[in-house]
């Protein structure tokens, strides 16, 4: 038996497919009962799929013409 | 990305790589080009500071420019500067450190429980929702509130894609620490998220 405490303890290595045979079944076990623990599970996955595909902070134009600026600088010291 | 596809994208930059050690600047201008995007990106999760990010970015490909007569080709180039702009994003934390800019709870450490409060499923595709730039403000205060340690080792696990061993190596940590940082991040990250996107 595995309390939701100790399977939400041990989504994020789920995940990462770091479990062992035997906690990962007993994990999915859990899971396929308890609701808290599956919506859990899923808006974690979910978090992580945002924020790979999220293109966050985007690269300003200024900032790249900065950078563009410092390393023809360089370019003309060297 | 594809296997195939990586390869190519692998190949054309070992051949970058190979002319801009050879003296060409347009060379090493389309790497820049390349992956100017993602440094930035990077400083910025890991900094959380616009003008940070921005040195982050500079500093990353000055650097870069001035060693590559040093860069060993079996490597990936991509790779190295990652390994740069890490090293400079953690310089630029330490420093605000020390000013005491960065908040008390960066001490937080790797135990204790982490409280899960948002039990609810999310409304489907919350992405696809609302506009683009208010899903993007929501991400980024998200990220740019939790401890910039545990933002550094999600950034690096799960939108970098690297191992927890790579993230252990290149943050000096050992990989049960970063495995408890990166749960830490998500579960909290996921709390944050939940209060937004939650069904009801």
């Amino acid at each position: 038996m595995l309390t939701c405490k100790k399977a939400i303890g041990e989504i994020s290595n789920y995940l990462d497919g770091d479990l062992d045979v035997e906690l990962k079944q007993v994990l999915e076990v859990h899971l396929g009962k308890c609701h808290h623990c599956h919506a859990v599970l899923d808006t974690t996955r979910k978090t992580i799929e945002l924020y790979c595909d999220g293109k966050l902070f985007s690269l300003p134009d200024d900032v790249r013409t900065r950078l563009h600026e410092a390393l023809r600088r360089k370019l003309q010291r060297t | 990305m594809s296997d195939s596809f990586r390869a190519t994208l692998a190949k054309d930059e070992a051949a970058l790589v190979t002319e801009a050690k050879a003296g060409s600047y347009a060379a090493f201008e389309e790497l820049v080009n390349r992956y100017e995007k993602k440094i930035y990106r990077l400083g910025m999760n890991i900094t959380g500071s616009p003008e940070d990010a921005e040195d982050v970015l500079q500093e990353t490909f000055l650097k870069a420019f001035e060693h590559l007569p040093e860069f060993r080709e079996d490597a990936r180039f991509y790779t190295w500067i990652v390994r740069i702009a890490v090293n400079e994003a953690l310089m630029k934390l330490r420093k605000r450190r020390a000013s005491k800019e960065v908040p008390v709870e960066d001490s937080e450490d790797d135990e204790g429980a982490v409280t899960v409060r948002e039990f609810a499923d999310w409304k489907p595709n919350p992405e696809q929702q609302m506009a683009r730039a208010e899903l993007e403000n929501i991400l980024q205060n998200a990220i740019r509130a939790l401890p910039p340690s545990f933002r550094t080792v999600f950034y690096l696990r799960d939108v970098e894609d690297l191992s927890t061993e790579e993230t252990a190596e290149l943050l000096n940590l050992s990989v049960g620490a970063v495995k408890a940082r990166l749960f830490r991040a998500r579960l909290r990250l996921r709390e944050d998220l939940s209060k937004v996107f939650k069904r009801g």
